[in-house]
């Protein structure tokens, strides 16, 4: 049926005849309608609305109508084309959905099967709690101090006025290195840091230093030969001890709640005079009596670190006016913090290494 | 320091309303912090009365001991009335005697229950106790025969036996030495306690003057013996029992009663702080004299140590030789035994440096000597002499002897300025001048004139000395917990410098590649070198030794943190974990051949060279970050098999932390222990060697215990961070489309990739703007000894399209560099 056609009359043509085109679109809609899926769909597409579908042939005979009859002839075809095209993209649109949804439900999978392949690393509870005590001084606008843990004998020691012969060298058992005579230490304590903050800068200063720290301690429980301190400095004009209240008041609070504050009672440390231990406020019971308390075992309160104000012989050592300038020193265990913060009974958990303990904190605090 | 708190109230009357509780509270606050609240008889239940002694019958036994079948008058105590039959192994005592009788249902110290019992053919219901049998003490000669005036057969003999004494233990700071007697807490309970008064201080008596009738005394050292008193007493009874109540006081305080003459010395040293030594007089050959001791002199000091002494050490001699080790120790020679008769009291004051060198040297822990060395009261030692003199020949029966001798006199307290409002300004509390008077004189200070106050501190306060000194003692008794809570307000911080900013950033990559950290002493022996495989020339066999190591297994101070972290890891394989990653970022310590590490003045601040100096004593300390793997580094599943940890992942570790730092680090190969000579890299910044990563060998791995194929990496941290990049630059994007091409080359399998790599970019020039390698191949196809490396080349220009041809001939120039460096040549 292809090709001119010449030998025919127009008016003759039967498939641009009204009856004719309303059938083909018939059959067309009937086929989409019947369509269940998009690949049934694409054949039909073909059939009745590709290039060689009975719609398609019909359109080619438009031309040759005399004017009259091809305009009449070609809005038949065309209307009937166009909605066989509305049918055909109506149906992609409803099968498409069908097709999604059913994609959808059988590629559901079981989403409780564990999902970590990895191995999943964490950092140390000390190094954690050593660098939220950090920032809680930062936040004041205070710095970060260090220094190495070999160190001179006179940093450790004599200018924190602890002279050779003084008792409260016995106090602390200290690591000596060799050979004996070149005066080096396993630091005792932080404190050499505060001296070497101060030989190397001008007032003010407000400095915390956490660090480790070595004593010739038996390994058991709650005592060991390496464990961590974090000690405080503050060198300033008018600097009084209701400053170092103040600072380690504040310090309890942000560290073990609202309301925890702290309670000094008169000690000795050859650093500062006067001097004091401080007690923190059991953050468990809230220094209520309450004897069953298993963290300050009834107390009220917990033994927390030493403080005072900076001895103005420490400060003459450490090229310090104290004419001019006065200031106050704390150290607290940060180990011992963390043990009575959390919970933890044994401080060798803290040491042993196991990687389920360090791995229950993750990598923040 | 223990003291029963009836022999405190001895010098001080306390409100009868403050209990023990408030009475240590007050302590505590002022200073002497409270240990413990004991007493003697806190294990004893039931009941535990007087019982008088009816019959005593003694029956021997086949065994060829003798019991004492006894009848005893308990009173009502045991409900009847009617006398307790109790069977008794003692024989010290005698019908009408008073004694203690533990009855059926009570339980004596150590859990011992009692009760009525059969044995030697008697129910023997109840015991006669023994002083031992409370935890009074060790004497077990016999059982406890009670004054005629005890009290009532039947009657509690608890407070007779002052079993049911409180006992109050205080940590005692070094500072606050007057405190290690009954005189000096007693004093502080005066100062501390709301309504304590009329003080009655022990050391205040009236002694009979110095004379020349007195045993000879010589002291060639005054500066090292300011002050010896001697006195003697004669025809003392060497039997003469202790009396309970010192025995009870000297026991309560921790010490243990010996014979009649040590223990009255122990008793006035705890009474008045002031150690005494004495001596068999018999045994003393001529003249007392006090000095250093001489090169080369030994002393057999009477806990039967012979020592070597040093020419510091302050020694008593007479004609014999040395007697004694002053202030520290006395000497075996001339000790008071169970025959001593005639007894030489020392009371002297010693130099307490040379005391606190002389217990360090020898290693002499006594209580004399923790006061020696702490210091005591010198005025008091004709009082303490006379004191004992008193109880000697009060209890002992002896004489005492008129001669009196005293050389030297006690050194005077220095006077200090203190400035009337020292205390305000260091407590930030207002405590006015009077107030600060008030409480210097309460402690014992003299004080006069205003403003500034001439304070001098009282003979048994040596420890006051600076102003401040001073201000503590105002602050402690005004009150601590009265200073304000003040925060100061510091000038606005930098924050963390960019160092501790990096560290905590490299903590978390390393956490981020799946490793934990761990914290591990840094202590360890040559051995665990050996177990790393470290070659005899190895650096890092130079290790810093302790003098005192904790122990003789683990003497050094670590260079590499391997040894920690496998020891780490192999007691997490104990532990039964098989898939792991640890690390650890801490310094080692690497020692360098430099001087000692001056002891600098402390008057002035030292000058900068001598700082210098001191800082360039000490070793190396870098900050090193070194990490172990073991097992899976992905984990087998339900999705399928899991990649065992490989060398590459110890690689990648450190290369995060590097990206993190954005330093650029090179992969070379290296053969270095622990790791596996074929499976180790050196990573470089520059020509910078900063660590090694790879395989651990597995010899190292069997020697530590650790799986086969674990893996490791150590790098130097400060090198790393000293690199890190200051400030990134923003990239620049191309918006033009990529060129891709891809090569494949063979070459020599020893060839490192690295070099194949470097090759191509270099050849590549700028248009290259990435470089991967997807595949590596080595069998049949390319032939043995070769491999095959695959590249993904992209190409791509920053301002235009790139033109036809052109990113062809930038990787035809790539390959033939690669050809020329590497003789690779292109797979077809
Ligand atoms: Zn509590």
């Amino acid at each position: 049926m292809s090709g001119p056609n010449t030998d025919y009359d127009p008016v003759e043509v039967t498939p641009l005849k009204a009856d004719e085109v309303e059938a083909m679109r018939d059959a067309a809609l009937a086929a989409i309608a019947a369509a269940t899926d998009l690949e049934s769909l694409k054949q039909v597409r073909l059939d009745h609305a590709g290039d060689r579908s009975p719609l398609a042939l019909a359109n080619r005979e438009i031309g040759a109508l005399p004017p009259q009859a091809r305009k009449d002839a070609g809005q038949r075809v065309g209307q009937a084309r166009g909605a066989v095209n509305k049918a055909l993209a109506e149906r992609q649109a409803v099968l498409e959905a069908e097709h999604e949804e059913r994609m959808l439900v059988e590629e559901a999978v079981d989403v409780t099967l564990p999902a970590e392949r990895r191995r999943r690393g964490s950092r140390h509870p000390i190094t954690l709690q050593s660098d939220l005590i950090a920032d809680l001084f930062v936040a004041m606008g205070w710095e970060v101090a260090e220094g190495p843990v070999v160190e001179a004998e006179w940093l450790n020691f004599d200018a924190l006025n602890l002279g050779p012969d003084h008792p409260a060298r016995t106090m602390q058992d200290t690591f000596w290195t060799e050979p004996a005579d070149h005066h080096v230490v396993l630091r005792t304590q932080t404190s050499p840091v505060q001296a070497r903050t101060m030989l190397t800068r001008k007032p003010p200063i407000y400095v915390v230093c956490p660090g480790r720290v070595f004593r010739t301690d038996e390994y058991d429980a709650t005592h060991s030969p390496m464990f961590h301190q974090v000690e405080g400095l503050v060198v300033d004009e008018g600097i009084t001890m209701a400053h170092l209240k103040g600072t380690l008041d504040h310090f309890a609070s942000q560290l073990f709640g609202d309301g925890i504050d702290t309670r000094f009672r008169p000690s000795y440390f050859p650093f500062t005079e006067p001097s004091a231990e401080v007690d923190v406020r059991c953050f468990v019971c809230r220094g209520v009596d309450s004897p069953a308390c298993r963290t300050c075992k009834g107390e009220g309160w917990i033994e927390w670190g030493g403080c005072g104000v900076v001895n103005p012989r420490v400060l003459i050592a450490c090229g310090v006016d104290p004419e001019v300038y006065t200031g106050f020193a704390f150290g607290m265990g940060i180990d011992r913090s963390f043990m009575f913060r959390h919970n933890m009974a044994d401080l060798r958990d803290l040491f042993e290494g196991d990687v389920r303990f360090s791995a229950a904190f993750g990598t923040e605090i | 320091m223990k003291a029963p708190l009836s022999w405190i109230k001895e010098y001080v009357d306390v409100p009868a309303g403050v209990t023990t509780e408030e009475l240590t509270r007050r302590l505590t606050l002022t200073g002497l912090k409270l240990e413990g609240i004991e007493s003697p008889g806190s294990q004893i239940t039931g009941p535990l009365v007087v019982g008088r002694v009816l019959t005593k019958d003694p029956e021997p036994q086949k065994n060829g001991k003798t019991i004492s079948w006894c009848t005893v008058d308990v009173g009502d105590a045991n409900g009847t009335g009617e006398p307790q039959g109790i069977v008794c192994g003692a024989h010290n005592f005698e019908p009408g005697d008073l004694v203690v009788v533990v009855l059926p249902g009570g339980v004596l110290p150590g859990g011992f229950e009692i009760s009525a019992r059969k044995t030697y053919g008697h129910v023997s219901a109840g015991m006669i106790c023994s002083a031992r049998e409370l935890g009074l003490g060790d004497d077990h000669d016999g059982i406890i025969v009670l004054p005629a005036d005890a009290g009532e057969p039947g009657e509690d003999v608890r407070g007779v036996l002052g079993l049911d004494e409180e006992i109050v233990e205080f940590e005692v700071n070094p500072d606050r030495a007057y405190a290690l007697s009954l005189r000096g807490i007693a004093r502080e309970v005066l100062v501390s306690v709301d309504g304590a008064a009329d003080f009655r201080d022990p050391a205040i008596r009236d002694t009979p003057p110095a004379n020349d009738q007195g045993y000879p005394v010589v002291v060639e050292d005054p500066a090292g013996c300011p002050v010896f008193v001697a006195r003697r007493v004669t025809g003392f009874d060497p039997a003469a029992p202790t009396p309970d109540f010192i025995a009870q006081r000297i026991t309560a305080a921790g010490m243990r009663p010996i014979s009649l003459a040590v223990d009255v010395t122990n008793y006035v040293m705890l009474e008045t702080g002031r150690p005494i030594h004495g001596y068999d007089a018999d045994k003393l050959q001529g003249p007392i004299v006090v000095r250093r001791a001489r090169e080369g002199e030994r002393l057999t000091t009477l806990d039967g140590t012979v020592r070597a002494l040093d020419t510091e050490d302050l020694v008593i001699a007479d004609d014999s030789g040395l007697i004694g080790l002053g202030g520290v120790m006395g000497g075996e020679t001339t000790e008071l035994s169970k025959s001593t008769s005639n007894i030489l009291v020392e009371s002297a004051h010693w130099d307490a440096v040379s005391m606190f060198r002389t217990g360090k040297r020898h290693k002499i822990s006594s209580e004399a000597g923790k006061r020696n060395e702490r210091g005591v009261d010198p005025t008091i030692c004709e009082a303490a002499a006379d004191r004992v003199v008193e109880l000697l020949t009060t209890y002992g029966g002896g004489e005492a002897d008129p001669g009196v001798t005293v050389v030297g006199t006690p050194p005077a307290m220095p006077t200090v300025m203190v400035p009337g409002d020292l205390a305000t300004r260091v407590s930030g509390m207002e405590i006015s001048e009077e107030t600060t008077a008030e409480c210097l004189r309460a402690v014992g200070c003299e004080v006069s004139g205003s403003g500034a106050l001439e304070v001098t501190p009282p003979p048994w306060r040596p420890d006051l000395t600076d102003a401040q000194d001073f201000s503590e003692e105002v602050i402690r008794l005004v009150g601590y917990d009265r200073v304000p809570s003040v925060l100061p307000t510091p000038p606005s911080g930098r924050g963390l410098t960019r160092v501790q900013q990096l560290r905590r950033r490299i903590g978390r990559t390393v956490a981020g590649e799946g490793f934990v950290e761990v914290v591990s002493f840094p202590f360890v022996s040559e051995g665990d070198l050996d177990a790393l495989g470290l070659p005899a020339d190895d650096a890092r066999r130079t290790m810093l030794r302790l003098s005192n190591p904790l122990s003789s297994e683990a003497p050094s101070m670590t260079t590499t943190l391997l040894p920690g972290l496998l020891r780490t890891a192999a007691k997490n394989v104990g532990h039964g974990a098989e898939s792991f990653g640890i690390f650890e970022h801490a310094t080692v310590t690497l020692p360098r051949a430099v001087g000692p590490a001056p002891i600098l003045p402390v008057d002035r601040r030292p000058t900068d060279a001598e700082l210098d100096e001191l800082v360039k004593a000490l070793p190396d300390q870098p900050l090193h970050l070194a990490l172990v793997g073991v097992g899976e580094a992905e984990l087998s599943g339900w999705w399928g098999k899991g990649r065992h940890v490989e060398w590459s992942d110890a690689v990648a570790a450190v290369l995060a932390v590097a990206d993190e730092l954005g330093v650029e680090l090179t992969v070379r190969a290296a053969s270095v222990a622990p790791w596996h000579p074929g499976r180790c890299a050196e990573l470089l910044v520059g020509e910078t060697v900063v660590g090694h990563a790879g395989e651990l060998h597995p010899r190292v791995c069997a020697a530590y215990g650790v799986p086969a194929r674990s893996v490791a990496a150590e790098v130097d941290l400060d090198v790393l961070i000293e690199h890190a990049v200051q400030l990134r630059q923003a990239p620049h994007h191309s918006a033009y489309p990529v060129a891709k091409e891809d090569v494949a080359l063979v070459v020599d399998a020893s060839v490192p990739a690295a070099d194949v790599e470097a090759a191509l970019r270099e050849g590549a020039g700028e248009l290259l703007e990435s470089i991967r390698l997807f595949d590596v191949y080595t069998g049949d196809q390319i032939g043995e000894g070769k491999k095959s490396l695959a590249y993904a080349l992209r190409f791509r220009a920053p301002d235009r399209t790139l033109k036809e041809g052109e990113a062809a001939a930038a990787r035809d120039a790539a390959v033939a560099l690669a050809a020329e460096r590497c003789g690779a040549v292109q797979r077809s």
